[in-house]
Formats: C-alpha cells, sequence, structure tokens
C-alpha cells in the first residue's frame, strides 16, 4: 500500500526497519527530518536503537565508525558543510574497511552560504574510498538504502546514499514501504569478522608503513572495483522481494533509439524525462541514471552508451578551474568505445536554481549541431547578473 | 634437567600476576613515561576492555604494522576523534547487552587541543567510558611543538626561547576544572611516579558508572631534555612541587589530594629539565619566571589544601613506598 509520506520520514522510517543498533548525528539543513524522524521512533520504543546526538559531524562519523567497529550495524547522515567536517573521518572508515550507511542529503557547499540542493558536497568526497549511489526519486532513496547495508555488510565497505536536498527530501509524495519482514530477511543480523572484541584482541587501524601501504590502497581500490557485482546481485535480490529495480549500476531509459544521450545523476531525470513526453517536437534522448558513482561502472557505462552521437553529461557540481567532475569520467570511458559519442559537459541546478523544463532544450540546442563539443559551461548561468569582467 | 630455565618468558608471564595489556618489545624511547602509565593502566583495567587510541606517540610506538603490542582489543582512527570513537563503542556494547568497558586513550594534544571538542561531547553526553589523558606537555610525537598543556616558560620547538621570549607565554590549559566543570561522576590526576594510586584510580573510575577522566603526567625523556633514567624522579618532583597537583574529583567536587608532606622549591624540579633551562641565566627576566612558576606551584598547593599534615602513609613521600617488612602503602 502507497503511504503520503515526505522523503525524509520515509528515509527515517525506512533506517528504523534495517534496525541500525546504533545512529549518529549531527543536525544540518537538509537532513534534518531524517534524523528527527528516527529520534522520534527511538523516542516511541518503536526501533530498539542507541541514538547519539553528538557535537558535531566530525563525531557523528567518528561515533558511527567506533559502534560499526565494535560490531553494530550503524548509521549517520549528513550534508553539505557537515559532509566536509567528516571528511577526515570519512577517509578513515573506508580505509579501515569498516561498513556502514551514510545518507547524503545533497546540498550545496559554503561560501557564500547556500541551503540549497546541488551534489559539490558527494562529489568533494569522490576519492574517500566511500561506494556512492545517487536516488533519482525518493522510492529509489527508499529502496537504495535497505540495499545500501547489504552491500556495507558484504563488501566491507561504507555506502553513502546520495538523496537531493529539499527536491527528494522535502518532497510529500505516495511510497511503497517494505515490511519488517521483508527487509529483516534481506538484512539478516550482522557480524562485523574484524570487530573489536577481547575474546579475539586485535589492532585496527595501526601504523602501516610504505612496506605495505600500497597493498592497502590495491585491496581497498580492487574491493570497490568488486563491489559493481554486489550492486548490482543487491538490486537484483531486492527486486525479488519487493518488485521494484532501482537501476543497478547505470540504468538506460527514455528512448532506446535516440541517438542524442543524456546522462544525470540523482533528481534531476524526472524533470528531463517530463520535459521530453510534454514536447513531441523536441529531438527524441536516451536518458543514462548513473546510479553508482563510485565505484565507476566504465564497462556498464559503455554498454549503456552504444549507438549514441552524443551525449550530454549533466551535473550538479564542477570543479571550478578545470569544469566538471562526472564529465571527464565519462569521457575517458567512452573513449574505449570503437564509436565513441561525443561528450557535452554541463552543469545546471548549482545552489537550488530551479531546473525547468526549458532545461531539456537548452543543453540539447547547446549540444547538437555544434562543430566541436562545446566548451564545459554553467549551462543556466546568467550573464546579466555578472559584471562583464566575468561573463 | 627438563625443568623449565627460569629465565623462559613464558615461564616468567605465567607468575606475573596482573595482566598486561601492553606488551613490551613496543618502540617507545628509554624512560617513556607514556609507555609506563598505558602498561599501569591497561594491567588495572584488566582484558575485559575495548581501547580507543588517538594519534601520537603511543600510537605510533605500539603498532608498526604488523606488529602490535597491544593484547587488548585496540583501535586507532584519527587524532581529534578518541573520545567519539569510544562513545560509539560503548553505544555499540551497550545495545549489544554487553559488559565490556570502553578506554579511550590521548596524549595531552588529543585531550586539551584538538580532541577537545570530541571529549567534551562524550562528557556531556555521559558515555560510560574511561577518557585517560597522557599528559606529557607537548606535542612530541611531532617533534615536541607547544601545545594548550605545555607549562608556561616551557622551551619547545614552537615556543623557544629567544630575545623577546622566555618559551611558552601561556599558562598551562586548567583541563581539570573543564572537566570537572562537566559534572562528571568521577575525574582524577595521577602520576607515573605513584603506580599504586594510579591504579587505584583506575579501578575507581572503571567502577564508576558514566563518564570518566584520568589525567596521568607522564614524563618525556626526549621532549623534556632529562635522562631516560630520572623519569620517576621528574614526575615525582612535579608532584612534590605543587606544580603537578594529584587530586580526585566526584561530580566536579573535590573529594581526596595527595598531601605534600614538605613542598620542595620548583627550581629542584626545573633544572632537572633542559625545557626549562633558559630560567637559570643569570638575567632578569630568568628569575621573574622562576618566580612566576614558583607562584604558579604555590597557588596549587593553596587552592588545593595539598600541604600534608606531618608523615602520612598516603602523601607524596609516604605513597608507593617500600616499607621495612614488605608492607606497602596505599
Amino acid at each position: 500500500m502507497a503511504l503520503a509520506l515526505e522523503g525524509s520520514q520515509a528515509l527515517a522510517r525506512t533506517v528504523a526497519l534495517c534496525r541500525p543498533q546504533v545512529v549518529a548525528a549531527y543536525p544540518i539543513t537538509p537532513q534534518t527530518h531524517i534524523v528527527e524522524g528516527i529520534a522520534k521512533l527511538v523516542a516511541d520504543g518503536q526501533l530498539a536503537c542507541e541514538m547519539v546526538s553528538v557535537e558535531s559531524e566530525h563525531s557523528a562519523a567518528s561515533v558511527a565508525l567506533g559502534a560499526a567497529a565494535a560490531g553494530s550495524r550503524a548509521y549517520t547522515a549528513s550534508a553539505s558543510q557537515g559532509i566536509l567536517l567528516m571528511a577526515e573521518v570519512l577517509f578513515d572508515i573506508s580505509g579501515l574497511r569498516i561498513p556502514l550507511v551514510m545518507t547524503c542529503a545533497n546540498r550545496a557547499l559554503s561560501g557564500p552560504l547556500n541551503i540549497w540542493n546541488d551534489q559539490q558536497d558527494s562529489m568533494s568526497m569522490r576519492d574517500s574510498g566511500w561506494i556512492q549511489l545517487y536516488c533519482a526519486t525518493n522510492q529509489e532513496a527508499v529502496d537504495t538504502t535497505v540495499q545500501a547495508f547489504r552491500i556495507a555488510e558484504r563488501c566491507e565497505l561504507p555506502v553513502m546514499v546520495c538523496v537531493d536536498g529539499f527536491t527528494l527530501t522535502h518532497t510529500l509524495e505516495p511510497l511503497e514501504l517494505p515490511s519488517a519482514e521483508q527487509v529483516d530477511a534481506f538484512l539478516p543480523a550482522y557480524t562485523f569478522r574484524h570487530g573489536l572484541d577481547p575474546s579475539d584482541p586485535r589492532s585496527l587501524g595501526t601504523l602501516v608503513g610504505p612496506e605495505h601501504f600500497s597493498e592497502v590502497r590495491h585491496a581497498h581500490h580492487q574491493a570497490m572495483m568488486s563491489a559493481q557485482t554486489a550492486i548490482e546481485q543487491a538490486d537484483a535480490d531486492w527486486a525479488d522481494v519487493v518488485g521494484r529495480h532501482c537501476g543497478g549500476l547505470v540504468e538506460s531509459r527514455g528512448d532506446p533509439e535516440a541517438r542524442l544521450g543524456i546522462l544525470t545523476l540523482g533528481s534531476v531525470l524526472g524533470t528531463l524525462e517530463d520535459a521530453m513526453d510534454s514536447d513531441p517536437e523536441l529531438p527524441r534522448a536516451r536518458f543514462i541514471k548513473l546510479r553508482s558513482f563510485r565505484p565507476f561502472p566504465a564497462d556498464a557505462l559503455r554498454k549503456a552508451c552504444e549507438g549514441l552521437d552524443h551525449l550530454i553529461v549533466l551535473e550538479r557540481a564542477l570543479s571550478p578551474g578545470a569544469g566538471g567532475i562526472v564529465g571527464p569520467e565519462v569521457q575517458t570511458a567512452v573513449i574505449e568505445m570503437a564509436e565513441p559519442p561525443r561528450v557535452h559537459n554541463y552543469a545546471a541546478g548549482l545552489g537550488g536554481r530551479d531546473l525547468s523544463l526549458d532545461l531539456y532544450s537548452r543543453i540539447v540546442q547547446a549540444a547538437v549541431g555544434a562543430e566541436r563539443p562545446r566548451e564545459f559551461a554553467i549551462i543556466d548561468a546568467d550573464p546579466e547578473l555578472l559584471p562583464e569582467s566575468d561573463r | 634437567m627438563n625443568e623449565q630455565p627460569l629465565h623462559h618468558l613464558d615461564t616468567l608471564r605465567a607468575r606475573q600476576p596482573r595482566f598486561r595489556g601492553l606488551e613490551s618489545g613496543h618502540r617507545a624511547c628509554q624512560g617513556c613515561g607514556e609507555a609506563l602509565a598505558a602498561r599501569l593502566t591497561t594491567e588495572a583495567a584488566g582484558p575485559d576492555v575495548v581501547v580507543a587510541n588517538a594519534t601520537g606517540c603511543l600510537e605510533v610506538f605500539t603498532t608498526p604494522w604488523p606488529q602490535s603490542a597491544w593484547r587488548l582489543p585496540w583501535i586507532h582512527s584519527v587524532f581529534g576523534n578518541t573520545a567519539a570513537v569510544a562513545a560509539g563503542m560503548e553505544a555499540a556494547l551497550k545495545q549489544q547487552g554487553r559488559a565490556t568497558q570502553v578506554l579511550a586513550f590521548a596524549g595531552d594534544g588529543g585531550t586539551f587541543d584538538i580532541g577537545f571538542q570530541a571529549l567534551s561531547g562524550m562528557m556531556e553526553r555521559g558515555h560510560d567510558v574511561l577518557f585517560v589523558c597522557f599528559d606529557n606537555e607537548a606535542y612530541m610525537n611531532t617533534g615536541v611543538q607547544r601545545s594548550g598543556s605545555t607549562p608556561h616558560a616551557a622551551m619547545t620547538t614552537t615556543s623557544p626561547p629567544g630575545e623577546l621570549r622566555m618559551g611558552k607565554r601561556h599558562m598551562k590549559k586548567d583541563i581539570l576544572s573543564i572537566i570537572a566543570a562537566h559534572h562528571i561522576p568521577y575525574a582524577a590526576t595521577a602520576s607515573v611516579a605513584y603506580p599504586s594510586d594510579l591504579r587505584k584510580k583506575v579501578r575507581r573510575a572503571m567502577d564508576t558508572e558514566g563518564a570518566s577522566f584520568l589525567q596521568i603526567h607522564s614524563p618525556c625523556p626526549l621532549g623534556w631534555g632529562h635522562e631516560g633514567a630520572k623519569t620517576i624522579e621528574v614526575a615525582r618532583l612535579a608532584v612534590q612541587t605543587g606544580l603537578f597537583p594529584v587530586i580526585e574529583m566526584e561530580r566536579g567536587e573535590l573529594i581526596g589530594t595527595l598531601p605534600i608532606r614538605e613542598p620542595r622549591p620548583v627550581s629542584d624540579y626545573l633544572k632537572l629539565q633542559n625545557r626549562f633551562r633558559h630560567l637559570f641565566a643569570s638575567e632578569y627576566r630568568a628569575r621573574k619566571e622562576l618566580e612566576h612558576l614558583q607562584a604558579i606551584a604555590n597557588r596549587n598547593i593553596e587552592r588545593f589544601e595539598l600541604r600534608g599534615i606531618g608523615s602520612e602513609a598516603y602523601d607524596t613521600e609516604g605513597a608507593d613506598t617500600v616499607h621495612r617488612g614488605g608492607d606497602r602503602w596505599a
């Protein structure tokens, strides 16, 4: 039965269904409703869990780390500045191969201060060694959260579930929540093999010198690459339970015959799909939903791009001084194809800039028909608002 | 002939009455006060514990992969989050219904400075964690830089004496008063020079439900500039002069002190250490700083009423002294 739920409330209930034993969080917009929801479930006795309301995101990640190392299923959530404050600990969690799950309610980074949605926060953690899964809808956010615990525990890697702030977290819509029985069967009680236990004392996070460090990094990288299988498997297995797919690593949608592709991460996909559907005169496109950004599924991506002449990579973040973040990675992957598409890379919707239906025609016009791939651009930046020197 | 030789390690270990959480063979310097403090703490705490350890000498000299000197489950995450990692372990063990206790180890940098916020949060939330600060009064692992715990006028590589400076310009942070303001059930200071007192305080803290805090004064021969063989003497003088008060607090109220039988002048303590060498130059400002440090010691003695009332079994001369007949005080 579908329930009318705010994205954050749905996520709070879903996290509770996953039975974390420790949840640690520090409030930050737009993540707050998720942890408020979990705190209420704990207060009402509906979730047996230690809810640790810490004094900073640095400690939120650290409490989750400690709890998982001591053998408990652990969860945290954050966004924006909180992700940056956690950064040091996030690298440590993945480097120690500690399985836990975090929701990133995607939000822009300061400065200047901006509380609205883009994906600069999770993108800044690109190299942190966390699995990153992006959700296009709240239903995907619900289903991906359940899958994330399975993936984290099977791969002994942390998973960041990226959910667009406000666009998803604060939107109320009909959602299907799984039953407790479904989740319990999918996520049996977990024991961390490398946990801290006085009966088998081991040292975690030791000093590793040059003679072993490369091997540590190699093993981590291999584990991330191998996680592609676990991500696809978790999605397939969960689909067997609830009858819904989230798209594995990469999902192709839209017009399969189209020679034009548009690659997106997160919720902007729905806007572009609606735009194409609303106007039959517009050129048709194949939508490529990159669900797994880390690990980066180069093989699956090439397969999804077969037959394309043009590929627009539309992202919600950028690397100032270089251009896009996802775009160059996609370019590197597709260049190995026999007939690679021409890649066009744009950013849009930064700091919550509204993405309206005309975005579709703007990016298509900018890309198709151009003699050469146009340079990276923030496609919805308004030159009228800029001084002459910055245009 | 078949008897095990007396020096056989396993035989010796079997005879050893105490549990060793930290084994020998680690890479600490000779006379390291922190290694001694960590050994004493883990002996007293026993085997049913988990340890979160901050970045620092203790982490580095005990765990050069693939070796580890720990016989306890032990984790190091980063520098500033030790109290939070410990809080997470405590929350997990509580939820799992396990009685295993949680220890957090940090140096003064990981306690007074970079780890302070996490420590304050952990205490405010009342996690059942014993946080132990091995206080050697500077950033020793990175090569002796000043910390919030470095005493006034001490020389470090970032508080060097010179034409315009006489070592550290600022005071040693009064961490215990800040801890006391959290009104945690138990907080105390101890010194490696008084091991029985130290062990007793560890056990007391372990028996206390809720957050507890122990600050252990731990000389660093390399950083303080004294001979490795003088660690205990130096640590003892810090207490005997009043510069490092050994006290106990419950819920922020003073409940006990290690009385000083006959306070020694601070110069007895300072002159053993190169970090205070510049205070013994024959110049006015050196004399003023010596007076300043003596005033700090006097103030400590007054504030905590450290002056003993004669020859007590438990005072700076009697504690941890083996008396004729083998009786041991305290």
